[in-house]
């Protein structure tokens, strides 16, 4: 019989994934990233709700907003789970933008009926934090979007 | 992921399987218009069988939402887990739609 640790200190996983600008990649990102999250024993609001709704939302705006869907660019997703937290970065390779600015109160009367500016309330609602950088200090393009899930 | 249309009695029920995001939204969206468009005015969305639903899926709903308004119809939603209750209320949505706990009370309360 072999043993199992009796919890998981210690156990991380770290997860590259490279996609076309295609929103028909997303649900396999989100796959793929809340799978060590279940192992992990995430819970399940977390599972269900936090991560993937996120998860997408970062993935979307990279594709249609960043990349603007050109089959040319890619948006690269990295990822790092343990015990206590999820860190996902989705990088683009779009124009740079201001998270602050484009935040818009999704539950203000005057928006509460308007289609779209929902996703990066949401984003902010369920992570823990949600950062903006430059992907290269050097160009004039490209977003890093991190996203971080502390475990309560 | 899929979308399954069956009218009961004078209500167009839509049963959404898996994900509402925004990869397949428009697929919804068009199902529910062309309903519109036959004539139908009473929408039941069932979310019984789904995931989760992203700002894209959330926001067809809304539009839909108002499209059936104007043309003097209505659309109520039923069957939302925890997690979707959430979401709905986080962005004050579920101050928007008639949400019913559960398939039947939706029907009957058209």
């Amino acid at each position: 019989m072999t043993a199992t640790p009796s919890n998981d200190a210690g156990f991380r996983v770290s997860l590259q994934v490279d996609i076309p600008s295609d929103v028909a990649y997303i649900e396999r990102v989100v796959d793929l990233v809340r799978h060590p999250c279940a192992e992990l024993a995430y819970n399940a609001h977390h599972l269900a709700l936090n991560v993937p709704v996120a998860l997408s939302e970062a993935l979307s705006n990279a594709i249609l907003r960043g990349n603007h869907e050109d089959p040319g660019k890619r948006v690269r997703i990295r990822a790092d789970v343990d015990g206590q937290r999820l860190i996902v970065e989705i990088a683009d390779e779009g124009d740079r933008f201001d998270l602050e600015a484009n935040t818009r109160d999704a539950t203000d009367a005057a928006n509460i009926e308007r289609e779209d500016g929902r996703g990066l309330f949401l984003m902010r609602k369920l992570m823990t934090g949600v950062e903006r950088f430059d992907a290269s200090p050097n160009g004039e393009t490209g977003n890093v979007v991190r996203l971080t899930l502390t475990r309560a | 992921m899929s979308f399954s249309i069956k009218k009961q009695g004078e209500i167009v029920v839509v049963d959404v399987e898996g994900q509402l995001i925004v990869g397949n939204r428009q697929e919804l969206k068009q199902k529910v218009l062309d309903e519109l468009e036959r004539g139908e005015k009473k929408f039941l969305i069932d979310f019984a069988q789904t995931g989760y639903i992203d700002s894209s899926g959330l926001g067809v709903l809304v539009s839909l939402s108002k499209k059936i308004r104007e043309q003097g119809g209505e659309l109520r939603l039923a069957n939302l887990n925890d997690d979707l209750r959430t979401l709905f209320e986080l962005t004050k949505l579920d101050t928007l739609f008639q949400i019913s706990d559960t398939r039947d009370r939706a029907l009957s309360s058209f």
